[in-house]
């Protein structure tokens, strides 16, 4: 459906609506905004698993080998204690769960979704029966992910990373059909993200609004245009990585088994080239989402609206060179290690750009704190950490002792928990009101912002120090080494950390669930905030806007312009006469 | 003061290791501290009190080129002191008579001698299961590979982490300063005897070692450790194929 079809279509957008019908209003629909919610709750419902499995590894590190309170009634043949098949299960699990089926849901299905066509003024996205489509085939790798954990032989239980030819070879671990629907389910998640990044990119590239310039776009869309180009990029790598290994697997191919010719290495090459520009996807759209929340609540435009653009970009580049920092000690031939520190280094500015920026904006700035300003600096001062600690990894050296401890995993926490998660919330929080119509509570918003901070860091920064002091990811049991005896008591406080934090996420759930419901209806523009999606009715109609889609005329970040009384001055309004136009 | 954060090293390159540690703490705390003050500051300083209205900027090019410059001169700097150091420990063999043939397999280690023939694939080979016996003060070669899936050896006293990967042989080394017992854990998930796989290096003063090496890897002595396992030397044709 081209453009013109559905802005053709836009008088008549009640009364479409309404002749839809349940299916396709609420299951098959090919409106954005309902997709969109779609993913959200996939994503929402997937976190309560992979939250569920992150607590019962915590429970093992810190009490292993004792029965987890409740899970016998799953585990009953060992009384609720969690053997090495289940724990390694349970970390695969976890990690797979929640990048896919959780991270890239929510923040690039829900939020790339909902954003894209509300923030550049479009009707719908470029090709809404593909859209649908994308969501449905994510919604069926999420079912063939779950089944793995009823088939005989368990779930993958290989690591997230799934390194052949443990993975390769089911004689390795005895898990058979789990690994197979791992391979699956990935693949066909890949064959979603496709059809939604291309989605994504013709959208943003060609519906934009009049006077829709991109360097008049709000840094979420760049964030989501630059994810939705590493997406189309990365993703298929994954997709046929997968493959071949499932090949290797079931047809007898050899690609990763070293016995028959192949080489093992070759998974890794496929899987971190897909993966290390997978982080950024992971961490873009969230550092987007906070470049657009920050501004809003400071009242202020952020500062170095190109500068930030720009590192984006920069770093969508660069993603693709680091990848090999994953396998210094790998056996790679060290010589590469030289060029991968390099890049790696040179990555790390970026980044650095942004947080000053964000710093920049605060500055001067008139600082409020709702709930959706709480999670987006509860991302920058996460995200900071999380990245300066990859500044010791970046180092081949101080790397080849870190690698695989709980160094890794702490950096990879503060990075996509305290970066993406946090970031997700600001978002729900944020649109919330746009997205359902309705007002979140603030109380409940406070109360969930301050436990999970506090939680996440007794739960993540202790991680750190035990990573330093040489433990390993992926051990079953600490106290199996002489040389982790003394930093057990850690563990322990890590776990305390990480039930606070799950049982925290049940407030989150209240305010959520009964918001929905009886949350106070929202107003158009309850932020008083600048971007287009706030031009439009809360929720906003089937196609969005009424008969006529709204005009820009400035960048999206005029807050306390002098050119207005307010303290705001939105995209969509046009120059009082005389006055200057906007600077973007 | 954070040396009770990392183990005790004992090895010739941990030294390096440790102060580039250190280095990147140093730096990256500082960093952290300035960012953290400034942060909470301006939240407590620019918070909304009536009257007041917010700054309208867009940016300041002068900052965005010096906090653009600044990180890169830092990393330009831990760049280059990075990069001596990895060569000398992961890109360069320094001179040694020393081998020790390492083969990991789910879910133990062997570590073969060479005997008294000084030579690989011979019947005097020797070899331990979950036990390695090294020299101080000298360089020790270890040829390392696995027999099955993939493996790390990972010595945290020394430093020392290498991944085994079958169908190749990696030549890694080490030089332990201080005699002692230092555990050396499988650092790759490997399978579900992954936790608990583990070795020990005793390292030896000269004397202390020549005497094991004496009643030990020397003639048709029985090897030390009672569950190892000489018929296992003969390498599997993994690695056969590997070498051609």
């Amino acid at each position: 459906m081209s453009a013109t079809t559905v802005h053709g279509h836009a008088a008549h957008a009640e009364h479409e609506h309404h002749d839809l019908g349940f299916i396709r209003t609420y299951v098959f629909s090919t409106d954005h905004k309902m997709i969109a919610k779609q993913f959200l709750f996939l994503g929402l419902f997937m976190l309560i698993i992979g939250g569920a499995l992150a607590l019962v590894v915590r429970w093992q590190l810190a009490w292993p080998e004792t029965p987890v309170p409740g899970l016998s009634l799953i585990l009953t043949e060992t009384g609720g204690i969690i053997e090495p098949p289940h724990y390694n299960m349970a970390f695969t699990m976890h990690a797979t769960i929640m990048i896919f089926f959780v991270v890239m849901p929510i923040l690039v299905g829900s939020f790339g979704n909902f954003l894209i066509p509300l923030q550049i003024g479009a009707r719908d996205m470029a090709f809404p029966t593909l859209n649908m489509l994308s969501f449905w085939t994510t919604f069926s790798a999420g079912l063939i992910i779950l089944a793995g954990f009823f088939v005989p032989g368990g779930h993958a239980a290989a690591g997230w990373t799934s390194y052949a030819p443990l993975s390769s070879v089911t004689a390795y671990t005895g898990v058979n059909w789990g690994q197979n629907l791992w391979c699956i389910s990935l693949f066909i998640m890949g064959v979603g993200s496709m059809m939604g990044s291309i989605n994504y990119i013709t959208t943003i590239i060609n519906m934009r609004a009049p006077g829709m310039s991109l360097f008049r776009m709000p840094l979420a869309l760049w964030s989501l245009f630059i994810t939705a180009i590493l997406l189309l990029l990365a993703l298929p790598v994954l997709t046929s990585a997968a493959a071949m290994l499932l090949f290797d697997r079931t047809l007898g191919t050899n690609w990763f088994n070293p016995s028959q010719g192949g080489e093992p290495l070759l998974w890794q090459h496929l899987f971190w080239y897909f993966g290390h520009p997978e982080v950024y996807i992971l961490i873009l759209p969230a550092m987007g989402i906070a470049s657009e929340v920050l501004p809003v609540f400071c009242r202020k435009p952020i500062f170095g609206y190109h500068a930030m653009a720009f590192s984006m970009i920069g770093i969508a580049f660069l993603s693709w060179v680091v990848y090999g920092h994953h396998m210094f000690v790998s056996g790679m031939n060290p010589t590469l290690g030289l060029t991968f520190t390099i890049t790696t280094m040179i990555i790390a500015v970026p980044s650095a750009i942004k947080t000053f920026n964000w710093l920049g904006t605060l500055w001067g700035g008139r600082i409020t704190f709702p709930p959706p300003m709480l999670f987006a600096l509860g991302f920058v001062s996460m995200f900071v950490i999380g990245g300066l600690s990859g500044i010791f990894m970046a180092s081949t050296p101080v790397d080849i002792y870190i690698q695989d401890t709980y160094f890794i995993v702490a950096h990879i926490h503060y990075v996509v928990f305290g970066g993406s998660i946090m970031g997700a919330f600001a978002a729900i929080y944020f649109w919330f009101p746009k997205m359902f119509g309705r007002l979140t509570n603030n109380a409940l918003g406070h109360v969930h912002f301050w436990l999970t901070i506090v939680a996440f860091n007794v739960t993540f920064f202790p991680m750190h120090i035990i990573g330093v002091g040489g433990q390993m990811r992926r051990i079953y049991n600490p106290l199996q080494y002489e040389f982790l005896q003394h930093q057990q008591h850690w563990n322990v406080i890590m776990t305390v950390g990480a039930i606070v934090l799950g049982f925290s996420q049940i407030i989150f759930a209240v305010n959520f669930l009964w918001s929905l419901f009886k949350g106070a209806k929202a107003p158009t523009n309850p932020w008083n905030a600048n971007t287009l999606e706030w031009s439009a009715p809360s929720p906003p109609p089937h196609l969005n806007w009424g008969p006529k889609i709204p005009t820009v005329y400035r960048g999206p970040y005029e807050y306390s312009a002098p050119e207005s009384k307010d303290d705001f001055l939105p995209q969509w309004q046009p120059a009082t006469t005389g006055a200057p136009a906007g600077r973007h | 003061m954070l040396n009770w954060w990392l183990p005790e090293n004992v090895a010739t390159f941990g030294d390096e290791i440790d102060w580039l540690f250190h280095l990147i703490y140093w730096i990256t705390g500082i960093t952290f501290l300035l960012v953290a003050v400034t942060f909470l500051a301006f939240l407590f300083i620019y918070r909304d009190r009536p009257g007041r209205r917010a700054r309208y900027t867009h940016g300041s090019t002068p900052l965005e080129i010096a906090w653009t410059v600044a990180p890169t001169l830092i990393l330009v700097v831990l760049t280059f002191l990075s990069l001596p150091a990895w060569s000398r420990i992961k890109m360069s063999m320094p001179q040694t008579d020393f081998v020790v043939q390492v083969r990991a397999k789910q879910f133990n280690w062997e570590f073969t001698y060479p005997g008294a023939d000084g030579k690989f694939g011979t019947p005097d080979d020797k070899t331990f299961l979950d036990e390695m016996h090294v020299p101080t003060d000298k360089p020790v070669r270890i040829n390392l590979g696995a027999r099955d899936v993939i493996h790390s050896f990972f010595v945290p006293q020394f430093r020392f982490k290498q991944d085994a990967v079958p169908g190749r042989e990696i030549a890694a080394w080490f030089e332990v300063k201080k005699p002692g017992k230092y555990e050396a854990p499988c650092a790759e998930l490997c399978g579900f005897g992954h936790s608990g796989m583990k070795a020990w290096v005793f390292a030896h003063s000269g004397a202390d070692y020549d005497q094991w090496a004496a009643e030990n890897l020397k003639g048709d002595a029985a090897p030390a450790a009672a569950e190892s396992k000489p018929a296992d030397a003969k390498p599997t044709t993994t690695e056969e194929k590997a070498k051609r």
